[in-house]
C-alpha cells in the first residue's frame, strides 16, 4: 500500500439501477493522486466525473446508485469496506466536497455562520462555542468575506459570495482532500477568476490534495499537477500537466477536446467539435467507447478495450500506440 | 413585521365588507321571506306583509344593508334573529365556540397524525410503512367526513356503545366527531408532507449538510424538515376552512349545536341577521388563520422575513 498517494482508485465501476434501465455511469475506473498534489479531472457531462467524486464521499443516491466492485483507498484505508458512521467521520472532516452550483448548495433557512459551524461542531464536539464562533469568523475571512456576515442568510449574498461559502464550510476542518465539482461552471467569468486563485491560495497555505473536476481546459492549465481524461465512465488518458499539454501522443479523444477549442491566433470560419454524441451509458460499445466517434478507429477498436499504453508518467488507453492496434490480436485486461 | 400583522389586520375590513355584501345580494335574489316562513303557509298575505314590515326585511337592499353595516359598526349591534328574537350575537357566540373547539381538535388531530407519518414515510420510502400509510391515505383522503361520522356512529355507538352518539356534554362526546372531521385532513396533511419532504430532500443543500458528515438524523430533523414545512404549513390553515365547512354535516350526524349547522338551518327562514353575523365570524376566524399561516412562513422562511422587512415603507 503506497501512503505516498492519498488516493488510490482501482477498478471501480459504479451503476445506477431503477426499473427501466441500468446506466453503467463508472467503468473501471483507476485512479491515483499524490499527497498535496492537484489532479484534474477533465471530460463532458456524462462522462462520470461527478459520480467519481460521489463515490469517494459514498454519497450516491442510495436508491439507485451502486458500486460494484473495486476499492478506493483512502490514506491507505479501504473507503467502500467503510460503515456509514466511519465515513461520516471522513466526510466533511478529511474529504470535502465543494459543488457545482452555489445558488442551491446552502440550506436557505439557516444562517451563513451556522452553516459553516455546523460543519466545525460535528467534528470537533469537544469545542467550546465561543471558539467554535471563532473559527467560523476565521473561515470566513479566510475566503474574503467580512465576519459580521455569519448572522446573514444565503439569499443575502451573490453567487460568487455563496461559493466562498461553500467553500469556508469545506475548508473548516481543514481537510486532506479536497474534491472541487466544476467549483467555478455557475460563476461568471471575472467572479471565476477570483474564486479559482482563491481554491489554489487556500489550498497551497494547507497542502490539502485536491480533485479538481471540470471541463475547462484552461482551468486545469492553472491550478493541476496531474490531469486525467474522463470519457464515459473511465479515464482514457492521465499523466502529468506538461504529459497532456506538452506531449505528442494523445488519446484521440483529447486532441478532439483541444481543437474544440478556439484560437486566437488562427483566423477559422468555424469551430471544430468533436462529432457525434456521447455513447448511451445504458448500452455502450463493445470496444472502446469512444470507437463510433473516432475517426482513427480500426476494426479492433469496436471489438476490445484497449489496454493502457504508458510512456513515463503519461497514460494512454489507445490502440493507436499499441502494436496490437495494427494486428489486433489480444490486449491487456483494460 | 408589527406593522406587516397591523396591516393584514387592516385588511379586514374590506373582507367584512366584502362578504356581508355577497351575502346580502345572495340573500335578496333568493325566494320567500321570512314572514311567510314564521307565520305558516296558511296565513293571510297582509299578515306577513306586516311582519316583514315590521323586521324591516322590506326595505331597499342596499338601504338594509347600510342600516346593518352602521348598527353592526356603531353600535357593536349585530341585530336581532328573525326567527327567535334573541340578539344574534348571543345566540350564535356559544355555538361558535362549539365549533372552534371541534375544529381545533380537528386541527390538532390532523397535523399530529399527518405530519409525523408523512415524514417518516418519506423518510424511508418503498419501505412497508410507506406503502401501507400511503395507500391508506389514499383512500382516506377521498372520504367524505360524513361517510366516517356515520361509520363511526354504527361501529363505535350501536354496535360497541363504548362511545355517546349526540351532544357535546363531555370530552368523549368529542372523540367520534373530531376522528370524523380530520381523518380526511390527516390523510392529505400525510401524502402532502410526504411529497413536499421527498422534494427537499433531494435538494443540493441536503447533498452539502451530508458531504459535511452530518448523520443521517441532522439532514433530516435540521436541513430537510425545515425546508418541507413551509407549503405544509399553508396546507393545514387551508385545513380550517374545510374543516368549518366540514363542520356542518358532522355537526348535524352527531348533533353538535354549532355555527355550522346553526347557519343552514336559518337559510330556510331567511334569518339575515344570525346568516351574516355567522359568516362574518367565520371570515374573521379564516382571516385570522391565514395570518397566522403566514407568520409562521416568515419564522421559517427568512427569505419571506427579508421581505416583510421590506413592506415597511
Amino acid at each position: 500500500m503506497n501512503t505516498a498517494n492519498i488516493l488510490e482508485i482501482k477498478d471501480l465501476k459504479v451503476i445506477y439501477k431503477t426499473d427501466l434501465e441500468v446506466v453503467e455511469a463508472i467503468n473501471g475506473l483507476n485512479l491515483t493522486l499524490g499527497k498535496g498534489k492537484t489532479l484534474g479531472l477533465v471530460g463532458e457531462t456524462g462522462a462520470g466525473k461527478t459520480t467519481t467524486a460521489l463515490s469517494i464521499l459514498k454519497l450516491l443516491p442510495s436508491v439507485t446508485g451502486k458500486i460494484l466492485n473495486g476499492s478506493i483507498l483512502f490514506d491507505g484505508e479501504e473507503i467502500l469496506k467503510m460503515d456509514e458512521k466511519k465515513m461520516q467521520a471522513i466526510r466533511g472532516n478529511r474529504i470535502s466536497m465543494v459543488f457545482q452550483d452555489p445558488m442551491t448548495s446552502l440550506n436557505p433557512v439557516l444562517t451563513v455562520g451556522d452553516q459553516i459551524a455546523e460543519a466545525i461542531q460535528l467534528h470537533n464536539p469537544e469545542m467550546s462555542k465561543e471558539d467554535v464562533q471563532k473559527k467560523v469568523a476565521s473561515s470566513l475571512e479566510l475566503v474574503g468575506i467580512p465576519s459580521w456576515r455569519s448572522v446573514e442568510y444565503p439569499h443575502q449574498f451573490s453567487g460568487g459570495m455563496k461559493q466562498r461559502v461553500v467553500i469556508a464550510i469545506a475548508l473548516a476542518c481543514e481537510p486532506e482532500l479536497l474534491i472541487a465539482d466544476e467549483p467555478t461552471t455557475a460563476l461568471d467569468v471575472t467572479i471565476q477568476a477570483q474564486v479559482l486563485s482563491m481554491i489554489r491560495d487556500l489550498r497551497d497555505r494547507f497542502n490539502t490534495s485536491m480533485i479538481m473536476i471540470t471541463h475547462d481546459l484552461g482551468i486545469v492549465a492553472q491550478t493541476c499537477d496531474d490531469v486525467a481524461v474522463m470519457y464515459a465512465g473511465t479515464i482514457i488518458e492521465s499523466g502529468t500537466a506538461e504529459d497532456i499539454f506538452l506531449n505528442k501522443d494523445h488519446h484521440p479523444y483529447t486532441v478532439g477536446l483541444f481543437n474544440s477549442i478556439p484560437n486566437l491566433d488562427v483566423k477559422t470560419d468555424r469551430l471544430s467539435p468533436i462529432e457525434g454524441l456521447m455513447p448511451d451509458p445504458t448500452d455502450l460499445p463493445k470496444g472502446c467507447a469512444f470507437s463510433p466517434r473516432c475517426p482513427h478507429a480500426m476494426e479492433i477498436c469496436h471489438q476490445k478495450r484497449p489496454p493502457v499504453y504508458t510512456n513515463n508518467t503519461h497514460n494512454i488507453a489507445c490502440f493507436l500506440f499499441l502494436p496490437e492496434g495494427k494486428q489486433g490480436n489480444k490486449g491487456g485486461e483494460e | 413585521m408589527y406593522r406587516y400583522v397591523f396591516k393584514r389586520l387592516l385588511f379586514l375590513i374590506p373582507t367584512i365588507l366584502g362578504v356581508t355584501l355577497i351575502i346580502y345580494a345572495v340573500m335578496s335574489i333568493t325566494p320567500g321571506d321570512p314572514g311567510r316562513s314564521m307565520l305558516g303557509t296558511s296565513a293571510p298575505q297582509a299578515d306577513v306583509d306586516a311582519y316583514n314590515e315590521a323586521l324591516g326585511y322590506n326595505l331597499p337592499f342596499f338601504q338594509k344593508y347600510l342600516n346593518y353595516l352602521i348598527k353592526m359598526i356603531f353600535h357593536q349591534d349585530f341585530g336581532i334573529s328573525y326567527f327567535t328574537k334573541l340578539p344574534v350575537f348571543q345566540e350564535i357566540w356559544p355555538r361558535f365556540l362549539v365549533t372552534i373547539k371541534l375544529a381545533f381538535f380537528g386541527i390538532i388531530l390532523s397535523t399530529l397524525v399527518g405530519v409525523p407519518f408523512g415524514i417518516y414515510a418519506a423518510v424511508k420510502q418503498y419501505s412497508a410503512f410507506d406503502t401501507i400509510t400511503s395507500l391508506v391515505a389514499f383512500f382516506m383522503a377521498a372520504f367524505p367526513a360524513f361517510v366516517l361520522g356515520l361509520m363511526f356512529l354504527y361501529i363505535f355507538a350501536l354496535k360497541l356503545n363504548l362511545l355517546p352518539s349526540y351532544g357535546i356534554a363531555t370530552f368523549a362526546h368529542y372523540i367520534m366527531p373530531a376522528m370524523a372531521i380530520s381523518i380526511p385532513p390527516a390523510a392529505q396533511n400525510m401524502r402532502f408532507t410526504k411529497s413536499s419532504m421527498l422534494e427537499a430532500i433531494r435538494q443540493d443543500y441536503v447533498r452539502t449538510a451530508r458531504a459535511k458528515g452530518a448523520p443521517e438524523r441532522t439532514v433530516i430533523w435540521k436541513h430537510t424538515l425545515r425546508n418541507a414545512l413551509l407549503p405544509v404549513v399553508t396546507q393545514i390553515g387551508l385545513n380550517l376552512g374545510m374543516l368549518i365547512a366540514g363542520a356542518v354535516v358532522v355537526e348535524r350526524i352527531f348533533s353538535i349545536p354549532g355555527i355550522g349547522s346553526l347557519i343552514v338551518d336559518r337559510i330556510s327562514y331567511k334569518d339575515e341577521p344570525v346568516i351574516i353575523a355567522g359568516t362574518i365570524l367565520i371570515s374573521i376566524t379564516f382571516t385570522i388563520v391565514m395570518l397566522i399561516v403566514d407568520i409562521l412562513y416568515a419564522y421559517i422562511d427568512p427569505r419571506i422575513r427579508a421581505k416583510y422587512a421590506k413592506l415597511k415603507g
